[in-house]
């Protein structure tokens, strides 16, 4: 029987978009689905570190080396996506010496360059260090933007014929005996949604193979298949300062335990993380001690984080698996590897496979062992070309590049986002006004966003920071809306607007206090005062009687109404 | 020694010029301090009495019907009807022909920049004509260069809302705006300076320009609506010569920050303190306080000047800094406070008490300010006055949620008005 397509995956995170990428360049005919928009689970939801591999030069020397090598794959590959910051794994008084030895020898054994400063060197490299930090290694940690390395994968899975379809939940799994064969898709489109077939119609889609690439749902998917798989889900919090406190990422070199990391991030800091198991991934407490966790222990590293205007916070949930038989109690002793698990071989069923673990450094290498699978069970000969050739954006940059009439630090900072699409994305004609003034985006890379992924307003953030600074969209989501129109209807804008406002808050609920406080109040005056948007008739369905009101004097304006005509058959 | 003064108002806010306009009417030396761009530039310049009830209910036909339902504590409920009307009374000839509204208890209906429709009992003239509640065609016009108002898509939303007139807009380019970066005072020196500008058929002022873009999309309607752009201090001039032009009525939309008719407003009031010679010193903060003996009274303020602390004295004060916008109310992850001095806000203790998770939930924090007697001075937590001479007025008040009753300017106006007046009566008595 013919099959609609040739290989599933299921789920658009960093692995997913790296699988169908690796598929797509080897010849295969591949479809993704996703519930959300891509990145929507776990990559969405991280802290945006590019591993060096340092953090487990002693703990886990196999994920340590392969971390180290991917870290230099992504920079010559992802060039757009990376920033090149350098980590620090500073050390206090109170923190083991001995450690700080064992972590230095681990890097080498590792092949992780690795340089020890002394605490007032680690202050000049950055001067908000805590000044009794006594030592610090220097590693090669830098910070990767998670949402841009999704898009681009999936851009070049598409660009060699993939098809990618977010908003596509899966709802069953199609098994028949011991073989599956395909899935029940239902597409959640429509108003906020990508807008781009009958809302809530569903599709049986069949395939030769299946890759499940869900990571934290990975249990729940395979349940539809009636197969078991043990993931442990396992919440971290992070905490996204207005600044950057630091250029560098700064660790904390002791064995381990929870707030012990900031990294840069654009123009803000993320602060993480805690680490907690869950038993849903959808549904599971966000709660205040780990807000003041990370502060408060942070703070012992970088004093001037007690003070930081916080913007918002944010959980995302680690896709953690255990072989059977470890037992492991604590969640932060569940090995970081990842684990590939062909049905066929484990349960005996064929035509799919689970991919669990791991984090997004090693996301390539999951990608490369996932379709090498695949390939081999399809019978197909074709080798991986993922590490050789960049990703769209990455190309190497043109050296003359106009400035598009933008003021430079606008043009700078879109170019950084844009990569080597700079020029196809920002020449245009027409004005381009900035839209978000906190992240300096502009019209054209809005615009360029919403021709990627439709009228969700979230997918057009992830692709281009805007409404992700200090004002949290409180100033520009309506700017940003503005551009669906005129090719959707006002409706449709409106609902993508009030989503993108949703999720805005959902994160700055968990920094209100201070000047993120008078943020959200000035937010909430703007939205509700000046534009009476959360009474707005249209949205409430009341019906108003516009006569009652006050209808203003014959005689007012400026002049005395000059030519006005009415429309009611006079002026009462 | 210490600067002197009768009445000290500290905040140069809507309710602060209130209260320093109200106190010079009846006292002698009278003195607002400022530190801080006043929020004025964030509001869209009109001035809302009541638009909701505290249930939400509403739009208000009439917010004097719903304003002896208000619960104990609400700022309206303290100081009373009459004074509400007073206030309003004080405001209107003050502010004289640059407002409407004045003519009836009834709000208006005004359109706003994303075409929803919002109650208000006072409006720049520059609005007047454009009143959802005045049913005539109306033609909306947006810039390309000004991505906050998308005109056809406000028109869109306004049909939505079941306005009772047609309503269309258009984009267009803005004669003599070539960068995209802009300010919106350009935009308003253009016009009102008439300068000239090159529309492709050679140099002509900015006015006949735009008059000649707009003219082809009137068909069928009777006002044009812009985005509040129409000129700086002599808009009214900038408006009558396009309403000539294009023989139609023309009006501004209300719109967010920054705001020109808030600005207009600040400098129409600005211009009524120098009248009634109030000293006015902007750019320093008020940081500290000296009280007297028993505490019951303040002697002196501390201000900020470069590093120096410089004493202010006065036998009475107004405190009017503002809420949490205008940080009159501040926080940390622990409590939430009056910083100057120190007056008591009351507050959940766990700050995930102080906000609903629906972004228009109803907020504690939108609540969040001080407690006051009828005279309006802030209350301990025992229910006593902090200070014998000191009131408060304004955003800094707590009790009630500005932005979900569309009330703040009129609580503005109604309790500097209170406060002003008490402020100089202690003077004098």
């Amino acid at each position: 029987m013919a099959r609609d397509t040739e290989v599933l995956v299921l789920g658009g995170g960093s692995t997913g978009c790296g699988v169908a990428r690796d598929l797509a360049r080897r010849g295969l005919e591949v479809t993704l689905l996703e519930r959300g928009n891509l990145t929507h689970g776990t990559t969405g939801r991280m802290h945006g570190l590019l591993h060096s591999g340092a953090r487990y030069a002693i703990s886990d020397q196999a994920s340590a080396r392969e971390c180290i090598e991917e870290n230099r794959v992504l920079r010559e590959i992802a060039g757009h996506c990376v920033e090149e910051t350098g980590g620090l794994f500073v050390k206090r008084p109170e923190d083991s010496a001995d450690y700080f030895e064992e972590k230095l020898r681990g890097c080498r054994d590792c092949g992780i360059p690795a340089r020890v400063r002394s605490g007032r060197e680690a202050r000049e490299i950055e001067p908000f260090l805590a000044p009794d930090i006594d030592r610090a290694l220097e590693v090669p940690d830098a910070a990767i933007d998670p949402f841009r390395l999704c898009v681009a994968n999936a851009r070049d899975a598409e660009a060699h014929g993939a098809r990618i379809e977010t908003h596509a939940e899966v709802v069953d799994v199609l098994r028949e005996g011991d073989d599956v064969h395909g899935v029940e898709v239902r597409h959640e489109s429509g108003p906020g949604k990508r807008v781009h077939r009958r809302s809530g119609s569903t599709e049986t889609i069949t395939a030769e193979y299946v890759v499940n690439a869900t990571g934290a749902w990975a249990g729940q998917l395979a349940g539809m298949a009636d197969l078991e798989v043990a993931v442990r889900p396992s919440k971290g919090a992070m905490t996204i300062t207005n600044v950057r406190q630091v250029d560098t990422v700064i660790n904390r070199c002791r064995p381990k335990g929870d707030a012990d990391i900031v990294v840069p991030h654009e123009t803000t800091a993320i602060l993480g993380t805690t680490d907690v198991e869950v038993d849903d991934p959808d549904d599971y407490p966000e709660e205040r001690w780990e807000v003041d966790l990370l502060i408060d222990r942070l703070a012992e590293l970088l004093p001037i984080l007690r003070e930081a205007r916080t913007i918002r916070s944010f959980w995302g949930v680690r896709p953690l698996y255990e072989p059977p038989g470890r037992g492991t109690e604590d969640p932060t002793d569940i090995t970081r590897e990842f684990f590939l698990l062909d049905h066929r071989e484990r349960d005996g069923v064929t035509g799919m496979a689970s991919i669990v673990g791991g984090k997004v450094t090693t996301y390539r290498a999951m990608a490369e062992t996932v379709a090498d699978h695949v390939c081999a069970e399809l019978g197909v000969r074709a080798s991986c070309s993922t590490a050789d050739e960049p990703l769209p954006g990455s190309e190497e940059l043109e050296a003359a590049m106009d400035d598009f009439g933008l003021r430079s630090p606008i043009a700078r900072r879109s170019r950084q986002r844009l990569g080597s699409r700079t020029r196809d994305v920002l020449e245009t004609d027409e004005p381009n006004p900035v839209l978000c003034d906190c992240e300096g985006v502009t019209r054209a890379e809005v615009r360029d966003a919403i021709a990627q992924s439709g009228t969700d307003l979230n997918a057009v953030r992830i692709r281009t920071r805007a409404s992700m600074g200090n004002c949290q969209g409180g100033f520009c989501c309506h700017a940003i809306a503005n551009e669906l129109h005129p090719a959707h209807d006002e409706p449709v804008v409106r609902a993508a607007l009030d989503e993108l406002l949703k999720e805005r808050w959902r994160g700055e609920r968990h920094a209100l206090w201070g000047d993120q406080l008078s943020q959200a109040m000035l937010n909430y005056a703007l939205h509700a005062t000046t534009l009476n948007r959360d009474r707005d008739p249209a949205r409430t369905g009341e019906s108003i009687d516009y006569g009652a009101f006050d209808r203003g004097q014959t005689g007012d304006g400026a002049g005395a109404f000059v030519g006005e005509k009415t429309t009611d058959g006079g002026d009462r | 020694m210490a600067i002197e003064d009768d009445v000290l108002v500290i905040g140069g806010g809507l309710a602060g010029m209130t209260a320093a306009l109200t106190a010079a009417e009846r006292a002698s030396r009278v003195r607002l301090l400022s530190y801080k761009q006043s929020t004025l530039c964030h509001a869209s310049g009109l001035i809302d009495v009541l638009g909701y009830a505290p249930d939400r209910s509403g739009p208000l036909v009439d917010p004097f019907d719903a304003i002896p339902d208000l619960p104990q504590g609400h700022p309206y409920e303290r100081v009373g009807t009459d004074a509400i009307r007073e206030a309003l009374h004080f405001f209107d000839a003050v502010v004289g022909d640059a407002y409407r509204g004045a003519h009836t208890d009834r709000n208006a209906l005004v359109p706003t920049g994303d075409g929803t429709v919002k109650p208000t009992a006072r409006y720049p003239a520059s609005t007047a004509a454009g009143l959802a509640s005045r049913p005539r065609a109306t033609l909306l016009v947006g810039f390309e260069t000004l991505p906050d108002f998308d005109a056809p898509l406000a028109a869109a939303h306004l049909r939505e809302t079941g306005v009772p007139f047609e309503t269309r807009g258009v984009t267009l380019q803005f004669p003599g705006i070539q960068r995209a970066d802009a300010t919106l005072t350009r935009y308003a020196h253009l016009l009102e300076r008439d300068e000239p500008v090159d529309a492709g058929a050679g140099a002509a002022p900015a006015r006949t320009v735009l008059a000649e873009a707009v003219r082809p999309h009137l068909e069928g309607v009777s006002r044009v609506g812009f985005p509040p752009i129409l000129g700086d201090e002599h808009h009214a001039v900038v408006r009558r010569d396009l309403e000539e032009r294009l023989g139609v009525a023309v009006f501004e939309v209300p719109s967010g920050p920054p705001s020109l008719p808030g600005i207009r407003l600040e400098r129409l009031l600005f211009d009524a303190l120098e009248e009634l010679s109030v000293r006015v010193t902007t750019g320093v903060p008020v940081v500290d306080y000296e009280a007297s003996a028993d505490g019951g009274r303040i002697e002196h303020v501390l201000v900020d000047r470069n590093g120096q602390r410089v004493p202010y004295r006065a036998d009475s004060y107004v405190l009017a800094t503002g809420g949490l916008v205008g940080t009159g109310i501040d926080s940390s992850r622990e409590r939430v406070s009056e910083p100057i001095f120190d007056c008591n806000v009351a507050h959940p203790t766990d700050r995930y008490d102080w906000f609903e998770d629906d972004a228009f939930g109803d907020h504690p924090f939108a609540r969040f300010g001080v407690t006051v007697d009828r005279e309006l001075r802030p209350l301990a937590a025992d229910g006593e006055p902090e200070f014998a001479n000191l009131r408060a007025a304004g955003a800094v008040l707590g009790g009630y949620d500005y932005a979900a009753e569309k009330s703040g300017s009129g609580v503005s106006l109604a309790t500097g008005y209170v406060a002003g007046t008490h402020a100089a009566a202690e003077v004098r008595g």
